[in-house]
């Protein structure tokens, strides 16, 4: 779809909720929403019958080192129109709105976010971690993420099997 | 009731009662050495069918199958048989170990005992039971028990929820098993498995099979549910692979777990060996099995394997091509399916003999 | 009300198992053989290939693109590398581009022998699987062929492919597509497809709606055996797909309804047919000669921005969301796979179906590990 048409439609559904709509690469649109407006914003994309962005297809949380991100990629099959939706988040307690009421299936990727950076999202039924164990320390893909010397008492680093020396103060090889 | 034990009793009381071997050795040497040579024959059959199983599985598969060990792989199960009797024995903590060592001993003995009765063919038979056909029914319930007692003491989920599906399926596939062997006796009017070799003969229209057309699906319905007597594919749910790993005998290891093994096989032959001698004419040739010469009775024994061992690679080559089937699907089977065609076989053979005088379309009632 | 009551058991299964799906493990709650939830519990295979994405130089990502889905490493590479480049805007050679589809098609093939094969292998039919995994066979001494390799292909490079075709490779893959198209799928259909056993196994059984389908974010063959005719390779085209004619296989309830078990599995079957005509065109249209490769840059770096790319692999919609800051390494890669979606609804359609239905489920499902976790 021609992006002015469709920035001018968007525009026109979203109002107040949008802060800046830009057009991105791959006929992709990207729409920066406000945290408060996330709800009601996702709810017009996919029940708006001119809009119909009723498939999600991707969901991710990224750390830009200042502030955190969810980036939610919708899909409409009417109009064949993909759009980013991208809400920008405080680093230093980031919570969001859970969609889970509005896509089901959102569900285990909300988790991985949470597991992989520590995004709360609220109203998730089951924010547990899913790819980490559930004792796991920390959230991998922050930026300033630390990989923990010892995980339940085992060392998590191997011997530099060539450059180091054991307690003893012998070389291994 | 003929018996090899009084045969044998005779042969070295002849023999050696002159040079002062006492009663006693005699007797119980010539009860002894058949079951021994029963005992080993089995386990050797058994061991040769895993061979078989698995060339045949290879094949139907287009791969090659054991071809290293001996020529052409035929040492394998020996080799298998040896490793695994030095295997560890490892018994879990918490298993109940009486039960637990003593499943398997219960279930290869339910498969020995059953080959008590088997007409190998001539007069090569350990004991001619005039009930012989009702023991081999009763005494295949022990592997129930068998596998209850293995599921149960394996202190293991899967291994409990296995044994029980075994013990659930095993119990209602013996209905139509028993129903269908009945119909041979309304024919015969006896359990003897020799006599009902006696009363077939020696070309194929004369045989059980082809008396009558319910026999013949009293003949499929009995493979069919042997075969889920066995526990194979396609009723081997108790045993998936990808299931239960294995079900009731996943705990166990070395010579245990070789004695389930070796009881699952030589059931295919005990099976195949059944289904010839009451449906197949099993080693008929014309002539009286006891009075003939040792060459006719090998000829005997050679044609009751040679209609033995086809059953044994049709029960083989079913379980490399069929899906499993699912509990209640294969429950469903045996109650609203099997039971009532058996049921209605046996009637109508009853309603035949009625109406024909007991001759099949060939076969003929003897005069007596 | 009954006067029997009877308890719940909680059961195990995984992530040690004889089933070809990978490490994956299941929590099942069953009252007898009928179960109430099965929770799955993934993350085995975690890897973080993501994390490790930022610190590599994009070109140095490839290889761990392979072990994303090591059963189709072809699709996974390619995902990639579109990415990559609709972000940088390359140009990629006609010859590579063709070259592309060609390794993808294969390695498509290669992954729904061991898909349907798997869900064979676990209903009980071990024979038809390893007849699959000997046309698979053919697939890997083709792939080795090609690029050396028989698993982890590494194929395809950010501009085009990294090796040109060997001598003898297209009559090999001529003869191999037509013995498939002609020979194998007829005698695998009559061997175990029409099979009346099968057919109870997988009619009628886990059926996914269209509508459900939508909601939990099912793709690829899951979503088309619900009905929903969404193929990304001929409603969002990349490469040069568009050229090639060929037809999108929808689940029509063969045996049963639309969106149950055998669908799925029908489904794949008729993928290779489909897959085995595209490989025709593109070896008829290949161009003799040609670059295979567009020289990068060196420091090859990709300029500031975001974008989602999404490709059809085996599994579903493989998409890459890039993010970048202009610099040598990703700043923020994410892999969306199809196997993810599909873990979801597990959960969902377990409820009030047997054990061996739960298996059935998971494996019309064709979910593999490392794309759950990567």
């Amino acid at each position: 779809m021609d992006p002015e048409k469709l920035i001018t439609i968007l525009t026109s559904r979203l109002g107040i909720a949008v802060q800046s709509m830009d057009a991105m690469k791959n006929d992709d649109l990207m729409i920066v929403v406000d945290k408060k407006h996330l709800i009601t914003a996702a709810g017009t994309l996919k029940n708006d019958p001119a809009l119909g962005f009723s498939t999600l297809m991707n969901h991710l949380g990224v750390d830009y080192g200042d502030s955190m991100a969810v980036i939610y990629n919708l899909y409409s099959p009417a109009l064949k129109q993909k759009v980013t939706v991208k809400v920008y988040l405080d680093r230093d307690n980031p919570e969001v709105p859970s969609l889970e009421r509005a896509f089901r299936g959102i569900d285990w990727f909300e988790r991985e976010t949470y597991d992989l950076f520590g995004i709360r999202f609220i109203g998730h039924g089951n924010l547990k971690r899913l790819l980490l164990p559930e004792d796991w320390d920390g959230h991998p893909l922050r930026k300033d993420y630390v990989y923990p010397a010892l995980y339940n008492g085992i060392e998590t680093a191997r011997i530099d099997m060539m450059n180091e020396t054991d307690e003893a103060g012998e070389p291994h090889v | 009731m003929y018996s090899a034990a009084n045969k044998l009793y005779e042969i070295l009381n002849q023999h050696l009662g002159a040079y002062g071997v006492p009663e006693t050795v005699i007797t119980i040497a010539a009860y002894v050495v058949p079951c021994v040579l029963v005992l080993g024959l089995i386990s050797t059959i058994a061991g040769m069918l895993t061979y078989a199983e698995r060339k045949i599985s290879a094949d139907i598969q287009n791969r090659v199958g054991p071809n290293r060990v001996g020529p052409f792989g035929l040492l394998q199960f020996p080799v298998d048989g040896v490793k695994l009797l030095f295997k560890e024995d490892i018994i879990p903590d918490a298993a109940d170990k009486k039960l637990f060592k003593l499943a398997p001993y219960l279930v290869f003995t339910a498969t020995v005992l059953a080959s008590l009765v088997i007409p190998f063919g001539g007069s090569f038979i350990v004991a001619d039971l005039n009930i012989g056909l009702i023991f081999i029914i009763v005494v295949s319930s022990l592997l129930v028990v068998g596998f209850l007692m293995s599921g149960w003491a394996s202190n293991n989920k899967w291994a409990l929820l296995g044994g029980i599906r075994s013990a659930a399926q095993i119990i209602s596939y013996e209905i139509p098993t028993a129903l269908t062997l009945l119909t041979v006796v309304l024919i015969t009017g006896t359990f003897s498995l020799q006599e009902i070799v006696k009363a077939q003969g020696p070309y194929p229209w004369q045989w059980f099979v082809f008396y009558n057309p319910f026999m013949m699906v009293a003949f499929i319905i009995f493979f069919i549910s042997s075969l889920a007597e066995m526990n194979r594919t396609p009723f081997d749910f108790p045993e998936a692979e990808s299931e239960l790993v294995s079900g009731y005998n996943v705990e166990y290891s070395g010579m245990r777990f070789a004695l389930f093994f070796a009881a699952e096989f030589s059931n295919i032959f005990i099976t195949a060996s059944l289904a010839t001698a009451v449906f197949l004419g099993g080693g008929n040739i014309g002539m009286d099995p006891y009075s003939s010469g040792l060459g006719f009775q090998l000829l005997m024994v050679a044609v009751f394997f040679a209609k033995a061992i086809p059953l044994c690679f049709v029960t083989i080559w079913v379980r490399w091509t069929l899906p499993r089937l699912r509990i209640d699907q294969m429950m469903s089977m045996c109650w609203k399916y099997f039971i009532p065609i058996s049921f209605v076989c046996l009637v109508l053979t009853a309603a035949w003999m009625l109406a024909f005088d007991g001759n099949g379309i060939f076969w003929r009632m003897p005069k007596t | 009300m009954s006067k029997y009551s009877s308890q719940e058991m909680v059961l195990n299964m995984g992530p040690h198992h004889p089933s070809t799906h990978g490490v994956l493990r299941f929590i099942l709650q069953t009252d007898g053989e009928m179960m109430v939830k099965a929770v799955p519990d993934v993350g085995f295979l975690h890897r973080g290939i993501e994390k490790i994405a930022e610190k590599l130089p994009w070109q140095g990502f490839m290889p761990y693109t392979d072990r994303v889905d090591y059963v189709a490493s072809v699709n996974c590479n390619l995902g990639y590398a579109v990415a990559v480049e609709k972000l940088a805007d390359i140009a990629v050679p006609e010859k590579a581009e063709y070259l592309r589809v060609i390794a993808a098609e294969l390695s498509r093939i290669g992954s729904h022998f061991i898909g349907f094969g798997a869900l064979l292998l676990d209903l009980g039919a071990v024979t038809p699987f390893v007849h699959a995994l000997r046309e698979r066979e053919t697939f890997n001494d083709l792939m080795e062929m090609l690029c050396g390799a028989r698993l982890t292909h590494n194929y395809v490079r950010i501009g085009g492919v990294s090796q040109d075709l060997p001598q003898g490779f297209k009559t090999k893959c001529r003869n191999f597509v037509d013995h498939l198209e002609h020979e194998f799928i007829d005698e695998f259909n009559d061997l175990i497809s029409y099979n009346t056993i099968l057919i109870n196994r997988l009619a009628n059984v886990g059926v996914i709606t269209a509508e459900e389908a939508n909601e939990y974010t099912l793709t690829g063959p899951n979503l088309r055996g619900s009905g929903v005719k969404f193929d990304l390779r001929k409603d969002e085209p990349y490469g040069i797909y568009d050229r090639f004619d060929f037809d999108v296989p929808v689940g029509t309830g063969k045996y049963g309804v639309p969106g149950d078990c055998y669908d799925r599995y029908w489904i794949r079957i008729e993928e290779v047919v489909q897959s085995c005509r595209i490989i025709r065109q593109a070896l008829y249209g290949l161009p003799g000669s040609g670059e295979i490769r567009t020289r990068l840059a060196k420091p090859f770096t990709v300029p500031a921005g975001e974008i989602y790319v999404r490709t059809e692999s085996p599994r579903g919609e493989l998409g890459y969301y890039l993010i970048s800051d202009g610099g040598k390494n990703p700043f923020r890669l994410k892999i969306r796979t199809g196997s993810f979606s599909s873990m979801t609804i597990i959960e969902h359609l377990s409820q009030g179906v047997m054990v061996a239905d739960l298996v059935a489920i998971i494996g019309s499902l064709d979910v593999v590990a490392p794309e759950i976790d990567r």
